[in-house]
């Protein structure tokens, strides 16, 4: 096989060797259960990759060691912090929950099925870059409203809200506030003892960690209903066996993102905006100019589909979405896409590409010469490529 | 590599036959379906004393099952009679492609219809049209046999989601045995309304789901 080329790193990463040599240890020799101090000393040694795992996680988001609770991944994190909260609120409080447009599936399907069982939800309109607006969100907020769930990045256009701002109008209107951080984390500096957020998902599987394996940062006194049975682990908010070596590459691949690589990541995508902008005609940058996760470009090439431009690309050996409703299991055209005010075609033609640790600045100039080589071909068997050229002429 | 579609498939997704206008044709449609955002033209010479196809291209604005279909069909349809292109299914395209994943069927639908719908627009230039018959169930049946439930790849009559129609003045009212809020629901409307409100006395069409 050629060399692939992985441009869809916000979907999955691969696994850096550095994360998989940390977690064997934990697979092969201190396989035990974490068991309390008291346990048998392969149980203690457990016990203490668990705790020094959570201990560097709290640590990089200036949160405490009981903060943060291991799960299985984003989805899991999410459907805890809206759930958790819906639950236990609803008598106490309210059901009334505020999210916006375009979150990702768990915090959006979450709402709808809290929907269903009789909450009441707010969906949040953003603006033609994906940012939520302010006012909007503080006139949105009622004596019911029981939590604010706002992403701090966008999982496809890969916008940035201000959680900054967003934490502080809900702290002073004492509601609490969720935030998906699974497109940020390690990439943008969270500090959590300055932004007064109550709930962050966190996720390893985008940042070359093993997949499956998330936390949710649940500030102190923040109360959640537990909602699967089980034991009393992780401070009896999460039950099931612990998954040890997954909290340890977790905190191994949090460990191996450096500043410089964040850095090399942006100088990429910024090229590869520049590049294709400037060298590929009857283009739209889909999303915030700088507003926008380091690591994320999305772009809508006009008259062309989607899923066309991807397949000829995969048979070139570059690996990449798109929006369009041809390429999705539902048919749906990105819910994304159709929030920040695009039309089905603006959906149709769009194309992600997410960089991750394993690209390189020739990856970006031989993608670019290739989707350019793509989106020529198809232009010419488009009828709509060729209804603009003729209002050209 | 593994890639979603056939080797056939493939093939004529890489290099579609056909492909193009035709200056002054002497049929020609674009077909569109809002549910996926596909778009095809399609563009026929035809002799007028044998009626056969003597010319086809098409364009597409759509998937890879789009333009493949757009490519097998206009194949089949050269140096094919009207009658004979008219009756080439959506069927015989995907089993000469050697096979679609269901859930395509509607991007492929749409270039069988763009062939019809050509052929359509060249009948009706040169008034070989059939004098207009008020619409009937069975017409209405007949149209949304053309309508593909997207789970199935099956259309909509054969898998028994017609509950009801009734035809009232130019109103053609339908029951869909679906709840309004499954994902296919919206895209099955717009399809089912595409393909009723072009009949020539059809007023409105009014889609109605279960719950």
């Amino acid at each position: 096989m050629e060399k692939n080329v992985y441009l869809d790193n916000a979907a999955a990463t691969r696994l850096d060797e550095r994360v998989l040599e940390a977690m064997k240890k934990y697979y092969f020799e201190v396989y035990a259960v974490a068991t309390s101090e008291f346990g048998y000393s392969l149980g203690i040694e457990a016990r203490e990759a668990l705790d020094e795992s959570r201990e560097f996680i709290a640590k990089n988001i200036g949160a405490d060691f009981e903060e943060i609770v291991f799960t299985s991944g984003s989805t899991e994190s999410s459907n805890t912090a809206l759930k958790g909260v819906a639950m236990d609120l609803k008598e106490k409080k309210g059901k009334h929950i505020i999210v916006s447009k375009i979150e990702d599936f768990p915090v959006l399907n979450s709402a709808k099925s809290l929907e269903r069982q009789g909450f009441e939800i707010t969906y949040l309109d953003v603006d033609q870059y994906g940012l939520i607006n302010l006012d909007q969100l503080e006139k949105s907020i009622r004596n019911d409203t029981v939590l604010v769930s706002i992403q701090h990045a966008n999982q496809e256009i890969g916008t940035m809200q201000d959680i900054s701002k967003i934490s502080e109008i809900c702290k002073n209107k004492d509601v609490l506030f969720h935030t998906d951080a699974t497109h940020t984390f390690t990439r943008v500096p969270i500090d959590l003892k300055k932004i007064p957020a109550d709930l962050v998902t966190l996720s390893a599987h985008t940042i070359h960690g093993p997949k499956e394996t998330g936390a949710l940062f649940i500030r102190k006194n923040t109360q959640i209903s537990k909602w699967m049975d089980g034991g009393f682990q992780e401070f009896n908010k999460r039950a099931g066996l612990e998954n040890i070596p997954g909290a340890v590459g977790f905190a191994k691949a949090i460990e191996l993102v450096t500043p410089e690589e964040n850095k090399n990541i942006q100088n990429m995508r910024n090229h590869l905006i520049k590049k294709v902008l400037g060298e590929i005609p009857d283009t739209t940058l889909n999303g915030h100019k700088e507003k926008r996760t380091p690591q994320n470009a999305n772009i809508t090439f006009h008259y062309v589909e989607g899923e066309s431009i991807t397949l000829h690309l995969d048979m070139r050996g570059f690996s990449v979405s798109t929006g369009s409703a041809c390429f999705s299991k539902s048919l749906e055209a990105s819910h994304v896409i159709m929030g920040i005010g695009g039309d089905h075609e603006r959906a149709h033609g769009s194309v992600r590409f997410t960089f991750g640790r394993y690209n390189t600045m020739e990856d970006v100039e031989s993608i670019v010469e290739n989707i350019s080589e793509v989106v020529s071909e198809l232009r010419k068997i488009s009828p709509l490529g060729k209804i603009h050229e003729e209002d050209k002429k | 590599m593994k890639f979603p579609y056939n080797e056939k498939v493939l093939e004529h997704f890489r290099r579609p036959h056909n492909v193009g206008k035709l200056e002054n044709p002497d049929g020609k449609a674009t077909e569109g379906s809002p549910a996926c955002g596909d778009m095809v033209s399609v563009y026929i010479k035809v002799n007028p004393q044998s009626n056969i196809i003597e010319d086809i291209k098409f364009e597409s604005y759509g998937c890879a099952s789009n333009i493949a279909t757009g490519s097998i069909i206009t194949d089949m349809a050269k140096g094919k009679t009207l009658e004979e292109a008219k009756k080439i299914t959506w069927q015989q395209a995907t089993e000469a492609l050697g096979g679609l994943p269901p859930i395509k069927a509607h991007c492929s639908v749409l270039a069988v219809e763009g062939l019809r719908a050509a052929i359509q627009n060249y009948e009706e230039k040169h008034g070989i049209i059939a004098e207009k018959v008020p619409t009937t169930i069975e017409i209405v049946n007949n149209r949304l046999k053309k309508v593909m439930n997207p789970l199935t790849g099956l259309d909509v009559v054969r898998t028994n989601l017609i509950k009801k129609i009734e035809i009232d003045n130019g109103k053609v009212l339908l029951t869909i045995d679906l709840p309004s809020n499954h994902q296919f629901a919206a895209s099955i409307r717009e399809e089912i309304k595409e393909k009723i409100e072009t009949l020539w006395d059809v007023k409105e069409v009014i889609v109605d789901f279960i719950e």
